[in-house]
């Protein structure tokens, strides 16, 4: 595996999805985040993707697919 | 250092109060709080108030002075302490420094926060700013996620089930539903507490604290002066703060808390007690995963058992470890900048016998633990019936 894509995967560590929020993520309600423990060390508190009516749990595997504003975004991988 | 002791409490009522701001309430438990130890405020050499988010709720800023001299207190240093949820925790341990150095005789600590003047989504907003807003902040999390995602993996390491989180709710709204001066004065059965509205699963509604209004005040003296002001004084036989990452994903394992342990370790030691001599306990539930976590950090449960030990029974008034008598965070309200000098206070009560309905039997050693942000302070205070 490339170093490029061990930094892009990880584990989910832990995660929650999220019914109140404050105003800047109201409309994205009910979303899911998650501490992902990557494979290239350390821990990030990224978004994850899902498709509708999945949601990822402890120790899910998953990618991350993009950055917006700084801010990584995951979806699960097989 | 010299010996420490509290002479006077004073409190306001904890809730939603529209016609009241964040000074008039600080002034409140201040005035309450003199009269309680029989002093005037010429005698305070000085005030500590203990406020989170004071400017970004109410648009004031520069506080302690603001306070103090709305209490007729001239000249003496007057500082504003903010650790997040820990804020008022920190003021009294800073003054407690104070007057254990021998710097000061008699100090006044109030905490105080006005919360109720701005809708949910934007208080929701203000307390984020207790967490790391470049990292998981930016990425949507809120404080009751933070806590969810304790809670899951709780859950995941340990077994802990829904049925423990809503066993702490339900505990602390039956002593809230005792305290006239709680926020919310209602039990609530179990069916409820496990079918609340969902906010960051797997919390729900009856798993958070509430947003309120509302101030506390002590009085430290040396023990040796406390005679001169009560004949009920408490000591302060230990206090430790300690700290830690503000960022939950920096913790090695975030079921448990290194500056809650680090602090009650510190507290424990200065006072010569261990956790199974502890007779009663004001927690920082914030969320109820919080208290299952403090009660295992304290040493009162093994790891792992906190839920059970709540389940039960040990936790509850009539239990063998009282824990939120007060109601707690959970159902007296949490007024963010107020909750450490209310558990405070809410012990003293228990210490002198004057707790009402509340009362428990056995109340001479009680511990307070308040607990900032998702664990980066925490402050515990170990009182004795003197």
């Amino acid at each position: 595996m490339s170093q490029a894509m061990s930094e892009a995967t990880g584990t989910i560590y832990t995660e929650t999805v999220i019914y109140s929020a404050t105003e800047a993520f109201a409309a994205d309600v009910p979303y899911q985040t998650a501490i992902v423990s990557l494979d290239s060390g350390g821990r990030v508190t990224g978004r994850i993707i899902n498709e509708p009516g999945e949601r990822v749990r402890i120790n899910d595997r998953v990618a991350r697919v993009e950055f917006r504003d700084g801010v990584p975004f995951f979806r699960k991988i097989a | 250092m010299r010996p420490v002791s509290v002479i006077g409490i004073g409190k306001t009522p904890f809730g939603a109060f529209p016609g009241r701001d964040l000074r008039s309430l600080a002034v409140e438990a201040g005035e309450k709080c003199l009269r309680n130890g029989h002093t005037v405020p010429a005698q305070i050499e000085a005030f500590f108030l203990g406020n989170f988010a004071g400017p970004s709720f109410t648009g004031q800023n520069h506080l302690a002075p603001y306070v103090s001299t709305a209490l007729g207190i001239q000249g003496v240093p007057a500082t504003r302490v903010e650790a997040a949820c820990a804020s008022s925790g920190s003021a009294f341990f800073h003054a407690f420094t104070g007057v254990a150095s021998g710097v000061y005789d008699i100090v006044l600590v109030v905490g105080a926060e006005k919360m109720t003047s701005q809708p949910t989504p934007k208080v929701t907003e203000i307390l984020a700013g207790a967490g790391d807003c470049a990292g998981e902040i930016k990425a949507g999390s809120t404080f009751a996620s933070l806590f969810a995602m304790i809670a899951r993996r709780h859950m995941y390491q340990f077994g802990t089930t829904r049925e423990h989180l809503a066993a702490v709710a339900v505990k602390n709204h039956a002593n809230g539903a005792l305290n006239p001066d709680a926020q919310m004065r209602k039990a609530i059965a179990m069916e409820q507490a496990m079918n609340g509205k969902p906010i960051a699963d797997p919390l729900n509604l009856y798993d958070c604290s509430l947003i309120s209004d509302g101030a506390a005040a002590v009085l430290l003296a040396p023990t040796e002066r406390a005679g001169e002001f009560t004949d009920k004084p408490v000591r302060v036989l230990g206090i430790a703060q300690a700290s830690d990452f503000v960022a939950l994903d920096q913790k090695p394992d975030i079921t448990t808390f290194p500056a809650v342990r680090r602090a009650s370790a510190n507290a424990y030691r200065m006072a010569g007690v261990g956790p199974a001599d502890i007779q009663l306990a004001e927690l920082h539930d914030c969320f109820t995963i919080a208290e299952i976590v403090a009660i295992e950090d304290l040493g009162f449960a093994a790891r792992g058992e906190g839920g059970p030990f709540t389940l039960e029974g040990h936790t509850a008034r009539t239990g063998d470890k009282p824990i939120n008598t007060s109601g707690g965070l959970k159902s007296k309200g949490h007024p963010v900048g107020a909750t450490g000098v209310a558990q405070i206070c809410d012990l003293v009560l228990q210490m002198r016998c004057e707790a009402g309905d509340r009362q428990v039997p056995r109340h001479s050693l009680a511990l307070a633990q308040n607990l900032g942000g998702s664990g980066a302070t925490c402050v515990v205070t170990i009182l004795g019936a003197v």
